[in-house]
């Protein structure tokens, strides 16, 4: 009798919440207070339109248009980043460390249509560095948070805490970090190079050491300074690039950002790069 | 009980030595490696990872196949795998010992390792990874160890060790989906972003584990005077060659997603590893290989009468073996980087160095497998008084 009774509270139980939660469940489906038509874009679950901004998010405008203006400036603007920085120069694409360099078009934007080409924006390079994306993959893969996104957006590096596993260059989509495959701070053994140049080396930003990655680091350094990264500098009063605050909409950056048709690269990996393109 | 390891005849001893002269210049070669840096392999900055996580990813496979033999002897009570569950436990140890060596001669900071569980960090597939490798590595000594300490005293294993057991299972699997994630979640890496990288490793660990472990068990069998039983082979033969069919079933969705799909990314890098891409074909011959070889061994398994014949079901384990090993140990991991994130083409080619202590790190593998058996084979000589000769 009392297993009778047990099993049936049981089976009403379970038609109740059935009986409740079906014609909801049905309901939803089939007259929808969901809209129907809504869009999903890569960046439509970016921080900066779900959220409110807060604090600084750092973020560049590279004008090419600009650069072909001023051929030459690109080269600068590498040179003055890899001196402030102590980049090592190997002289072989096997060792090579990078932090900003030019690279042809099509490389630079991979997914971009080459279809009936515009002669002068496939001919010319266009500078190429760190992202800095507002959600970083490399950030994601290390395992020992050596890399790490500041407040500021800005995705930096701990040389003393990374292991050298690497796993952070294989999960940028943009190929923007380098690795100390032997030690920057030695010579070359023929030649007795040195392969941090003597007479530029900067003693105010540490050299790294081997075994460890390293990239760009949106100048931080002379952010605290109040200094403008050192491409920025390079670039003097052309406004080839174009620094600033991101989540300010009266700065520099903001207002030609509205001003402007921008691309990004690999805008459908998600990450929110904070470096744009006019071309 | 590890003195019997000490002990063997001429051939033992003789394999014993030539597996530590190999380990001797594979650590001088680490010593050359540690002081210079990671600048004496052939990687470079769009090829990252080289040899070291490919036999890594490999070989992670080759630990978790061996969760094919504990499966149906410990849920099912199959006791046909009685005699080779400890073996299949002790070439999982052997296997994870080996993944780990690879990592440590892949860090650009081997002295910093620790800095993975100083500041751990739940959102890299890194982090957990050196957690299910530890933790298996730690169930299957244990495992092992408990198993055949009763063996040998001749009482059934205690109960306590019973939920290690049932645990190490859902964990083999763990391994291996754990270093696809490693992979398969990595945007701008077209050939890595597939959902059928988890299932497609585990299909290819399910085949190379249990096939390696047949081929041991023909050497035991040769030199060793250890016959695991006909039947028990038979049914890891089944096993073989049904997993490696899958393997090769989730190579051509691969294929008919990249291609039919006509997406640019998806095709480069099969084009690059199969067919050659804008010229680059040094991978070719050996990604051609990798897929003949298994289709000939899958071949040779599934008939019934080169099955039943030793010799060749024993080259039919052998083709599979080293068929996924070009796969996973060679082209999976080399042909990720390649185009890079800028689609450019950069080659890898493996330097001296690179080579002498990957063949150092297997052999290094194939020492503490050996003691490891000798340990379990000296066991069942001493309550079966068969007569060991190794």
């Amino acid at each position: 009798m009392d297993m009778k009774r047990r099993k049936f509270l049981k089976i009403a139980g379970l038609s109740t919440i059935a009986g409740i939660g079906a014609p909801a469940a049905f309901e939803r489906l089939l007259n929808g207070e969901v809209p129907t038509i809504s869009h999903a874009s890569s960046q439509s679950e970016s921080h900066s339109e779900s959220e409110k901004p807060t604090g600084k998010r750092y973020g560049m405008l590279i004008n090419l248009k600009t650069f072909r203006e001023h051929q030459g400036m690109a080269e600068k603007c590498v040179k003055a980043c890899h001196t402030v920085h102590n980049v090592p120069d190997f002289q072989n694409p096997k060792d090579e460390i990078k932090w900003i360099w030019e690279t042809p078009y099509e490389n630079a934007f991979t997914s971009k249509s080459h279809y009936y080409k515009n002669e002068e924006v496939h001919n010319n390079d266009a500078l190429v560095l760190c992202n800095h994306c507002d959600n970083p993959p490399c950030v994601r893969a290390c395992p020992t948070k050596a890399t790490f996104r500041r407040d500021d957006g800005i995705v930096a590096m701990d040389y003393h805490r990374c292991i050298g596993c690497r796993f952070c260059m294989a999960a940028c989509p943009f190929g923007a970090r380098s690795f100390n495959w032997r030690n920057p701070r030695g010579k070359d053994e023929k030649s007795g190079r040195y392969f941090i140049d003597r007479a530029t080396y900067n003693k105010e930003f540490p050299t790294r050491m081997r075994g460890v990655v390293e990239k760009c680091n949106f100048c931080v350094e002379r952010l605290a300074k109040g200094l403008q990264p050192a491409c920025v500098e390079a670039t003097g009063h052309t406004k080839a690039l174009i620094f600033g605050d991101l989540n300010d909409t009266n700065s520099e950056i903001r207002r030609t950002l509205s001003s402007n048709f921008t691309i990004q690269r690999k805008p459908e990996a998600g990450t929110l790069p904070s470096i744009f393109y006019i071309l | 009980m590890i003195e019997k390891a000490l002990v063997g005849n001429s051939n033992y001893k003789k394999w014993i030595t030539f597996l530590l002269v190999i380990m001797g210049i594979g650590a001088i070669c680490y010593v050359r490696q540690f002081t210079y840096g990671l600048g004496l392999t052939g990687m470079s900055r769009d090829v990252s990872w080289g040899v070291y996580i490919a036999q890594f990813t490999f070989l992670v496979g080759v630990a978790a196949g061996g969760v094919m033999v504990a499966l149906p002897y410990y849920i099912h009570n199959y006791k046909v795998f009685g005699k080779i569950t400890i073996l299949g436990e002790f070439l999982a140890v052997s296997s994870v010992c080996m993944c780990l060596m690879f990592i440590i001669a892949d860090l650009g900071q081997p002295m910093r390792a620790l800095n993975v569980l100083l500041f751990p960090t739940p959102n890299s597939m890194l982090f957990w990874d050196m957690i299910v490798l530890n933790g298996y590595l730690f169930l299957n000594i244990l495992i092992g160890w408990v198993v055949l300490t009763s063996e040998r005293k001749e009482v059934a294993p205690p109960a306590w060790i019973k939920p290690f057991i049932y645990l190490s299972i859902p964990w083999a699997i763990s391994i291996h989906t754990v270093t696809a994630f490693l992979y398969a979640g990595l945007p701008g890496r077209h050939f890595w972003l597939t959902a059928i990288m988890a299932p497609r490793f585990l299909a290819s660990a399910f085949a190379a584990g249990p096939a390696l472990l047949i081929i041991v068990c023909m050497i035991l069998k040769r030199f060793a005077n250890f016959d695991a039983g006909k039947e028990a082979i038979q049914k890891l033969v089944t096993i073989v060659a049904y997993a490696a069919l899958v393997n090769m079933f989730f190579l051509c969705m691969e294929f008919f997603t990249a291609y039919y799909s006509n997406i640019p990314g998806h095709m480069h890098t099969l084009e690059y590893l199969y067919f050659g891409l804008h010229g680059h074909n040094q991978l070719v011959p050996w990604m051609n290989l990798s897929v003949i070889l298994p289709v000939i061994g899958i071949a040779m398994l599934l008939t019934p009468s080169l099955r039943i014949k030793e010799s060749t079901m024993t080259i039919g384990c052998i083709l599979i073996f080293v068929g996924f090993w070009l796969d996973k140990g060679i082209g999976l991991v080399l042909g990720g980087f390649v185009p890079n994130p800028l689609e450019e083409i950069t080659a890898y080619h493996p330097t001296f160095n690179e080579i002498a202590i990957t063949i150092a790190v297997w052999a290094t593998g194939f020492f503490i497998l050996t003691i490891l058996y000798k340990l379990a084979l000296g066991v069942h000589t001493e309550l079966h008084g068969e007569d060991v000769i190794t």
